[in-house]
Parts: C-alpha cells; structure tokens; sequence
C-alpha cells in the first residue's frame, strides 16, 4: 500500500472518530468494560496462581529423627538426601532448636511450659524437612525414605516418623479446592470477556450499518474496497486503543484501593503490587486486545457492505 | 460509447418488469433527458449503468467493455469515468463540503497538490467557495446538490449521471444545476439525466427518452417533454 494511501485512511479514521461524537463515545464505552473484563481476568489468574504457590510451597516433608539418633548419621542421611534429584531444600532443626521454637511459639502459654520444665529432659525430635521441587515429586522421596536409608552404625533406623501421610489429605483438598476455584472463576470471567467482546463487536456493526449508505456513496464515486475499509477499521483501532489506555489508567486508583484493602484477605496479594511489578505485560495485553477488537470487529462489520 | 444490448430486468418480487428489452446507444458528449412516470423504469436504467445493479438477461457495454463482467477488483476503476449525481445528493455526513469533493481524487489516487488545486477550482465553479468547510447538514438543498455535482465532476469523467438531481428543489435552483450540467456538457462530458420535471427537459432542448412500463416508447433527437 502507498504511504500515501496509508495516510489518507489513517487521516480520515481519525476524523470520522472525532467527528462521530456521540456514536464514537458509546463505541469507547463499551470496549472499556470489555477490556475491563479482560484486565479482572488477568488480576483473578494470577490472584488464584500466587495462591496456589504460597500452598505449594507450604508442603514439605518432615522427618523426625529418634532422641538417640547420632547427628554423624544424620548428616550422612542428609548427604544422601541432597544426592536425589527431586530435592530442592533440607533444612535441618536440632533437637535444641526444637526445644527454642517450642518454648517461643509457648511463650504466652505457662501451663505447657511448666509440664515441659517437669520433664527434666527435651522431649522434643530432631527433624529435617525436605521442599521438593514439584509437588508432583513428594510421593518417589517418601517412597525412597520408606525403603529405610537412615541406619544408624548399629543398623536400626534413626527415622520416628515421616508426617507426609497427614498432611498429604489436608494439601491435596486445599490444592483441589484452588483449583477448582481458579477453573470456575475463570470459566466465568471468561463467559463475561465473551458476552462483552460480543456485545463490543455488535457496537461497531452498529456503528457500520449506519454509514451503509455513506459506503454506498464512496463505492459509486469509485473508492477501492480497501480504500473505503481503511478507514473503518482505523477508527476502530483508535477506539479499542483509547479504551484500552482508560482502562489502564482506571487501573491505578482501583487496584490501588482494592490493594490497601485486601492485601491480608487474600493472603499476601497486593493487587497494586502485582500491577506495578507487571505494568508492561498486562499493557501489552490490554491495548493489544483493544487493537484487535477494535480493527476485527470493524473488519467483519465492513465486509458485508463491499461485496460488489 | 453506451451501448444496452436488449437489456431487462425482472426483480424477484415482481411479476412485471422493471426493464424489458432495452436497446439503446449513447453517443459522446450527448446530453440526454430520460423522462417517464415513477416507476417507468429511468432509475433502474441509470443503476444498470453504474452496475449498481445487473440486468437479469442482456449486457452493457461502456466504449468496448461490457461492465457486468468487468472483475470486481476493476469495477471502481470502471466507476471513476462516470460522475454520480442523486436526488438525495447523498453526501458523507461528516465530511465538509471540500472533503466530499476531495474525497473522490483521494479516492482516485490523486496527489495533494492536484487536489490543493482542483477543489477550490472546482467550488468555484459550483458557487460554494465561500462554503468550503460547511458540512452538509449546513448548506440548503441546492447548495449540496452543487457539492454532489462538484464531487462527480472532480475526476473529469466521460459520462455524468444524474438520477432526478432537481427533484428535491425549487425552481430557481434547480434552473442553475441544469446551467451547470449544459455547462459540463460543452466540455464534451457526456450528460444522461432521468428527470420528471418537464421544466428541465424544455431548458435544455436535447435528445429526449421517454420510458414507460420498462420500455423506451419513445426516442427524440431533439425534443421536449412529451408524455
């Protein structure tokens, strides 16, 4: 296409869309709820994953090791350990360590701190807990510490007990319970992102339809097919482009407020925070998705009227 | 240069036709009247000819080409050589009234400075120089149909068109858009006017179709209006 030509459409769009007024208004309006949409649906996906982390990442495996247990042996366990490939992290708790964090985590609690004094002796294992570096990857690690890896210099086991069992219920009804919410929340935000992007595409046709006759006049003066399209769809992009620039903007305050307020509910998601941190990736998104509403929305509308 | 070749046409819902065996042949810088009752069949003529419709059985030709079966990608080169004038003046809304104009040579390719030149020119010609920027919601009946006239002219076409271009005005302007159409005509652009208005026909003392019923009853070389 001349540059030329180029110019002329993209002039004349931008006049039509300054000059539409009113029609051009109500075209912005709809494309910003629309896109609206589109931005709550990345916040929700990305809500949903963050949390679906922060639970991963809570699951280990903790094992506890018998009072009697030499730390020698339980260094070379740890060695062993740190050889498979699944393991991402060991960190290991003495048996003081224990002791400590107990007493802090009782600080306030005097009854259990005195039953504890009455002991004479920490009761308390040393444990070490293992972060795999998949979930997926929990079930072959507590497989292999079933197969009795952690033998002390006399033989007998140094492993008391491994708590995957327990919590392994808990984990997989909260990992299930996320997912199905992200599954649902999605699958509706996105019946809502199509019933928009479709209401988005019958304002524009709206739009087309009553320029038919203009159509009509530009053909029979001897405009090209591209020529008299052009222009349509320029106007179109201006609108999906500016409403995605609204959009963004709105974006500040709203997920500013909705940050300050939720930050604690939804367990450490600062919504400001994930948009200032991702402000280039969610713009791309949003001015990309006006562009492409906007200029294929035109497109389809348009072609109807140049068929001879 | 015009040329119908036993042209009719029958719309779906119609049991009469429009159109019913139409020969005809249209000369150079010819000015011809059309004239007819409503329903006689003028504006189904004019529409065969900027192909804006098709014949249901005969051809058109334009010079050699016959324009049913010119491929779509060349129909609008096809439609630069005929300048379109209508009852409605059909205008683009939000254009002013040099955009109208200049829209036809944007549309054409043409470069800026010929269209810096040839509007002003042009709405000089049409008395609206003064109205240049005026979009047509602000100009009366006559002055856009002057702008429907300068926009069909712009690109020096072989064959102006016009469908009823008085219809919608008082006499004193539709006496000047006749003026202006004779005066396009002495340059040797061929002038085709579908027209009821016996007033026009009798000013400009040309060749007179009289149609009716879809037929040509009558063909006067030079005539006046006679139904």
């Amino acid at each position: 296409m001349k540059w030329i030509t180029f110019r002329r459409m993209f002039s004349s769009g931008a006049k039509n869309f300054v000059r539409s007024g009113i029609v051009s208004f109500a075209t912005v309006l709809i494309m910003v709820v629309t896109l609206g949409i589109i931005s709550m649906l990345i916040f929700l996906s990305a809500l949903l994953q963050q949390t679906l982390t922060a639970i991963e990442q809570k699951v280990d495996v903790s094992v506890y090791f018998v009072t009697t247990a030499a730390p020698s042996d339980i260094v070379a366990f740890q060695n062993k350990l740190k050889q498979l490939p699944q393991v991402a992290q060991i960190t290991y708790t003495s048996r003081n360590d224990a002791l400590s964090q107990f007493r802090a985590r009782h600080a306030n609690d005097q009854l259990t701190l005195q039953a504890l004094n009455e002991l004479g002796s920490n009761p308390l294992d040393a444990s070490i807990s293992i972060l795999a570096k998949n979930p997926s990857q929990y079930d072959s690690i507590v497989k292999f510490l079933n197969t009795g890896p952690a033998l002390s210099a006399n033989g007998t086991s140094i492993i008391d007990r491994i708590n995957y069992a327990q919590n392994k219920t808990v984990i997989n009804r909260i990992t299930f319970a996320i997912g199905a919410t992200q599954k649902i929340g999605i699958g509706i935000a996105l019946i809502f992102a199509l019933a928009s992007i479709i209401i988005a595409f019958a304002t524009v046709r709206l739009v087309i339809y009553t320029s038919r006759d203009e159509i009509t006049v530009m053909r029979l003066v001897g405009a090209s097919n591209a020529y008299i399209r052009g222009p349509f769809i320029i106007t179109g992009v201006i609108a999906g482009v500016m409403a995605a620039l609204i959009v963004l903007l709105l974006l500040i305050p709203i997920t500013w407020y909705i940050g300050g307020e939720t930050t604690l509910w939804f367990g450490g998601f600062n919504f400001f925070l994930y948009y200032r941190q991702h402000a280039v990736y969610i713009a791309s998104i949003i001015i990309g998705a006006g562009f492409f509403l906007g200029s294929t929305a035109s497109f389809i509308a348009i072609r109807r009227y140049l068929t001879a | 240069m015009i040329y119908f070749e036993k042209v009719s046409k029958i719309y779906n819902s119609d049991k009469v036709p429009a159109l019913e065996d139409i020969t005809l042949s249209i000369k150079p810088k010819e000015f011809v009247s059309i004239v007819g009752h409503s329903g006689a069949g003028k504006t189904t003529l004019l529409k065969m000819l900027i192909a804006e419709e098709k014949p249901t059985t005969g051809s058109i030709f334009f010079e050699s080409a016959n324009i049913h079966e010119l491929p779509r990608a060349q129909m609008y080169k096809y439609r630069r050589k005929i300048g379109m004038i209508f009852q409605d003046f059909r205008l683009i809304p939000h254009k002013t009234a040099y955009e109208n104009i200049s829209f036809a040579m944007e549309a054409a390719g043409k470069p800026d400075e010929d269209i810096a030149s040839d509007v002003p020119h042009i709405l000089e010609l049409v008395d609206l120089s003064e109205k240049a920027n005026h979009f047509p919601r602000q100009l009366s009946g006559g002055e856009q149909q002057r702008v429907a006239i300068g926009r069909a002219i712009i690109n020096q076409p072989d064959v102006i068109v016009a469908d009823e271009p008085t219809g919608n005005l008082d006499p004193m302007n539709a006496y000047e858009i006749v003026q202006i159409l004779q005066k396009i005509n002495e340059f040797d652009t061929t002038v085709l006017v579908a027209t009821h208005n016996k007033g026009v026909v009798d000013l400009v003392g040309r060749r007179v179709i009289t149609m009716e019923r879809g037929k040509i009853i009558r063909d006067d070389e030079s005539g006046g209006y006679v139904l």
